[in-house]
């Protein structure tokens, strides 16, 4: 639904780009994130009007700033509960959320699984480094329990987070996983995840340059593509995503659940909403 | 240093006008993509490395003014009906995960080489492989402009000695966890 009508415009990944220059270390594979969605936007034709970035904390959290898209920077690990507002309330606008391992899986851990559980037709991109790299490099849900540092000495322990499969099981109706050394893969995810009615998950291993200097190398000799095509069984995918080595790239899982939409109320007026906040 | 990459299968195109338009759209990324790492660097204080990559964004402008004028009437709005942002990254562009905040100038040059020397190497295929005399002569022409890139990043790396051992000591670390 489109409130006021425009011709078709065509896009360059320049024209989603602001003024604000990013903070991120060079290197980090967040800058690869943001060309990626860029790139997506342009391809999709979406107009940067029409499409919200909505965010919580953390380096990935940056992210609305570097866009000329409308940007929500929102509280730690609220993401998915501003972009289920947003979206409720204005169902024309394309939501894209973005986030980290630590404010998506952790601190929000509670809202990603009812996000995946409601489907609203939102697009939830994660940027996991495995590690907190804003606040220094504490050990994040999804962090190997062997990672030996001094602020986790021999390591956590402690079993990491396996997103996708909690996303399967919670109702998520698109799954996919990329690597930032692979920024048109990245993008077709992007549009790929945009396109799917529904809520779609689309993990991005993106490596943090500065807490975890080995990350970007070692990720690079390991991602592959994966060995079998997408599939819309959520029992085939389970199996596949409870075997899966953390390194499977693609589309992972693509349902067919009609995405939960709240059909908002006709003709309203300012007045409404005035009643609504009378006390 | 990076070794140049083995170029591929060459990309077949229908017409020049969508060759010229691949052309334009590496040429307008890697411009943008050394804009973006200056702006990295420059984030970062590395003024130095923002000027190098700054006059490296401002050297791939003009070749895309150039190929926009050579290409004249045969472009199609920038961009062929095929073109997709999709694609992967074009031969020119510096992959964002080889940059450092610390890095030396030698470091930045040799990227910037590694990059020129892929794109010699990709218009070249082009040349070797077209049908079109019109696109087989805009390839060497473009293929020849990237050599001459070389050269001329070869001249300006005479100017920095090797790098020193230490190059990426930060005396003001962020605090590591290890």
């Amino acid at each position: 639904m489109n409130m006021i009508p425009t011709p078709a415009r065509e896009f360059k990944p320049a024209d989603f780009k602001s003024s604000v220059k990013p903070v991120w270390c060079p290197g980090c594979g967040d800058h690869s994130v943001l060309v990626a969605f860029q790139r997506a936007m342009a391809e999709l034709a979406l107009p940067p009007e029409q499409v919200a970035v909505v965010s919580g904390i953390g380096c990935s959290s940056r992210m609305p700033a570097y866009t000329n898209c409308y940007g929500f920077h929102g509280v730690h690990g609220r993401s998915l509960a501003l972009a289920t507002g947003l979206k409720v309330a204005r169902p024309d606008l394309t939501v894209i959320v973005a986030s980290g391992d630590g404010d998506g899986f952790s601190i929000g851990g509670n809202h990603f699984l009812h996000a995946c559980r409601r489907n609203l037709d939102v697009t939830y991109i994660v940027m996991d480094n495995r590690i907190y790299g804003m606040t220094k490099g504490q050990p994040s849900p999804t962090t190997e329990p062997d990672w030996d540092t001094a602020i986790s000495p021999g390591g956590t322990g402690v079993s990491p987070f396996h997103p996708l499969v909690i996303a399967l099981a919670s109702g998520a109706n698109f799954i996919a996983r990329g690597f930032t050394g692979n920024i048109g893969h990245c993008a077709r995810l992007i549009v790929e995840a945009v396109r799917t009615p529904g809520f779609s998950f689309v993990q991005l291993l993106s490596p943090c340059v500065t807490f975890r200097e080995d990350q970007q190398r070692v990720w690079r000799n390991v991602v592959h593509e994966a060995m079998v095509p997408e599939t819309d069984d959520p029992a085939r995918a389970a199996r596949r995503l409870m075997t899966d080595d953390g390194f499977n790239l693609g589309v992972l899982y693509r349902g067919a659940r009609a995405p939960y939409q709240p059909r908002p109320l006709a003709n309203l007026d300012p007045s409404h909403f005035e009643s609504e906040f009378a006390i | 240093m990076k070794s140049p990459d083995k170029p591929g299968k060459p990309p077949q195109f229908n017409s020049p006008a969508e060759f010229f338009a691949q052309a334009l759209a590496i040429e307008i990324e890697a411009s943008e993509r050394y804009a973006e790492i200056a702006d990295q660097m420059e984030v970062h204080n590395n003024h130095r490395i923002a000027e190098i990559f700054r006059k490296m964004a401002h050297i791939e402008s003009l070749h895309r003014d150039e190929i926009k004028r050579r290409a004249g009437d045969a472009l199609i709005g920038g961009r062929p009906a095929s073109f997709s942002w999709l694609a992967p990254e074009g031969p020119e562009s510096i992959d964002l995960g080889d940059v450092h905040y610390k890095m030396t100038p030698r470091q930045a040059l040799m990227l910037a080489r590694h990059n020129e020397e892929r794109a010699t190497a990709y218009f070249e295929a082009i040349a070797e492989a077209a049908a079109d005399p019109e696109i087989r002569a805009f390839a060497q022409t473009m293929a020849d402009d990237e050599r001459h890139h070389v050269a001329l990043i070869d001249k300006w790396l005479d100017k920095y000695d090797p790098d020193d051992v230490d190059w990426s000591e930060d005396l003001d670390p962020p605090v590591i966890s290890d």
